[in-house]
C-alpha cells in the first residue's frame, strides 16, 4: 500500500479497521484527510463533483474508482499496490 | 360522522387512522392533527405499503405528478459560530471540515451543473448564523454572474437568519425562494442548539413570507427526538405553511455530539414521510441529505411513491449524492415529469 493515511479518519491506513472509513467514502463522503500526510484538507463539493486541497500535497478530484478516493485498500480485496482513485489535478 | 368526531375518535383509538386520513386528508385536503400524525407514526410496519400508498395518492390528489428538482452548493463552508449539534461546519466541534469559499466563476459552473439536470432550483447556502456585508455582496454577484452566463433556473438562497434588510436585498436579487429550516419539533430544539432559538428562526421565516419570497422550511429526522416530537414537528411546519418542507435523516458527522447516533431505520424514514405528507397535503416534501444512507436506492423510490414530490440530486453541502443521472432515472422509470421552469406544484 502506498497510501499512508485514510482519507475519512485521518489515522494511518496500516493501523486498526478501516470498515466504516470505505463505506463512508464509498457512499457520501469525500476524503477530508491527505491520504499522504493526513493533513486536513479544504474541500469543495459541487453538484456533480468535489475537490480536494492538501496545503502541501495539491489538488485532489474524483479518480477512476469515483468517491471511494482516499480509501485505504480493503485487507480482503488486496491487490496490486496502490490506490489510483485519487489523481492530482 | 364529523371532522371533528372522527378526530377524537382516532384520538382515543376508537377508529383506524388511515381510514380516517384518507377522509379527512384524501377526500377533503386537510390535514392530520398532532395526535393523528402520532397514530400514523405508531402504527406497525406490516400497515406500511397501505400507508406509503395512501400518501402516494395524497400527493397526487393535490400536488400531482410532476417532481421538482433542485440542486445545491455551499458558497461558504466550515467556521460557522452556531452550535448545531448535527453540523460538521459548526467551528466548534472538532470536525475534519475545513474553512472554504466557493469563487464566483465556481458558483457559475455549479449552476451549470445543476441545469444540465433539467433542474429548475439552484440554492445557494452558506453555513453562517447570518449573512455579513461580504457575503451578501458574493451572492449578488453570484446571481448575476448566473444571469449573465444565460442560465434560466431560479435561484434560491439559504443564509441563515436575516435581517428585514437583508430580507429586502434578497428580493432584489432576484432570489424567489429561501430556505430556514426548522431542524426539529421546537420542545426538542433546545437539545440541537443552545446558541440561537426556534423563535429566531421563525422570525426570519416569517419576514421572508411577508416579504413575498417563497419559504422552503423543514428538518433533520433522527436527531434523538420522540416520535412524539416528531408529530409536533410535522404540525408546527404545517402551520407555518411553507412552500417547501426538505426532509433530511441525520447523517452522524464525525467530531460533532452526534458522530456516535443511529443512522435511522428504512421503515422509520418512510413512515415519517407518509406522515409528514398526510399533515400537509398540498406541500412540497423535498427528498434532501441523508436519504443514501437512510433509506439506499430501493428506499428511496419507496419515498417518491409515499409522498415525495421534490428532489435534490447530486451532491450535497458536505456529502456527497447519488448522481444525478441516478434519480432522474429513477423518476422516468416512476413515470413522474420533471416540473418545468416557472409552474408552481
Amino acid at each position: 500500500m502506498n497510501e499512508g493515511f485514510c482519507g475519512w479518519c485521518g489515522k494511518p491506513g496500516a493501523e486498526g479497521d478501516h470498515a466504516t472509513c470505505r463505506q463512508r467514502l464509498s457512499s457520501i463522503d469525500p476524503p477530508r484527510y491527505c491520504t499522504s500526510c493526513a493533513r486536513r484538507m479544504v474541500v469543495q463539493i459541487t453538484p456533480s463533483g468535489w475537490t480536494a486541497r492538501c496545503s502541501r500535497h495539491g489538488t485532489f478530484r474524483p479518480g477512476v474508482s469515483g468517491p471511494a478516493a482516499g480509501a485505504p485498500p480493503d485487507p480482503a480485496k488486496a491487490g496490486p499496490a496502490g490506490d489510483p482513485t485519487l489523481s492530482l489535478a | 360522522m364529523t371532522a371533528a368526531a372522527e378526530r377524537t375518535a382516532v384520538e382515543q383509538g376508537a377508529e383506524d387512522i388511515l381510514a380516517v386520513a384518507r377522509a379527512q386528508v384524501l377526500e377533503r385536503g386537510e390535514g392530520l392533527t398532532e395526535q393523528q400524525v402520532l397514530a400514523v407514526l405508531r402504527l406497525s410496519d406490516d400497515r406500511l405499503t397501505e400507508l406509503l400508498q395512501l400518501a402516494h395518492e395524497v400527493r397526487m390528489r393535490w400536488c400531482g405528478p410532476e417532481v421538482e428538482v433542485e440542486g445545491i452548493v455551499s458558497v461558504k463552508t466550515g467556521g460557522c459560530p452556531e452550535d448545531c449539534h448535527f453540523c460538521s461546519q459548526s467551528g466548534r466541534f472538532p470536525t475534519p471540515v475545513r474553512a472554504a469559499w466557493l469563487d464566483i466563476p465556481g458558483l457559475v459552473e455549479a449552476a451549470k451543473q445543476t441545469a444540465a439536470t433539467g433542474a429548475t432550483e439552484f440554492c445557494i447556502v452558506a453555513a453562517v448564523r447570518g449573512p455579513d456585508k461580504r457575503l451578501l455582496s458574493q451572492v449578488k454577484a453570484g446571481i448575476e454572474a448566473i444571469r449573465a452566463a444565460g442560465l434560466d433556473i431560479n435561484i434560491a438562497c439559504s443564509l441563515g437568519m436575516l435581517t428585514q434588510q437583508q430580507v429586502d436585498e434578497l428580493v432584489a436579487m432576484g432570489v424567489h425562494r429561501y430556505n430556514h429550516n426548522l431542524e426539529t419539533a421546537r420542545s426538542h430544539f433546545p437539545q440541537v442548539v443552545t446558541t440561537h432559538s426556534w423563535e429566531e428562526r421563525w422570525d426570519t421565516l416569517r419576514m421572508v413570507r411577508e416579504a413575498g419570497m417563497e419559504v422552503c422550511c423543514g428538518g433533520i429526522i433522527g436527531m434523538g427526538e420522540s416520535i412524539e416530537q416528531r408529530a409536533e414537528f410535522a404540525v408546527q411546519l404545517a402551520e407555518l405553511g411553507p412552500h417547501e418542507v426538505p426532509m433530511n435523516f441525520l447523517i452522524p458527522q464525525p467530531g460533532t455530539p452526534y458522530e456516535d447516533y443511529p443512522v435511522v431505520a428504512g421503515s422509520e424514514a418512510l413512515k415519517t414521510v407518509a406522515a409528514f405528507r398526510l399533515a400537509m397535503p398540498r406541500t412540497m416534501l423535498r427528498f434532501a441529505g441523508g436519504r443514501e444512507l437512510t433509506l439506499g436506492d430501493l428506499g428511496a423510490e419507496q419515498g417518491m411513491l409515499g409522498g415525495i414530490n421534490a428532489i435534490i440530486v447530486g451532491n450535497y453541502l458536505t456529502n456527497l449524492g447519488r448522481p444525478a443521472e441516478q434519480d432522474l432515472r429513477m423518476l422516468d422509470d416512476l413515470r413522474m415529469p420533471i416540473k418545468a421552469l416557472n409552474e408552481t406544484l
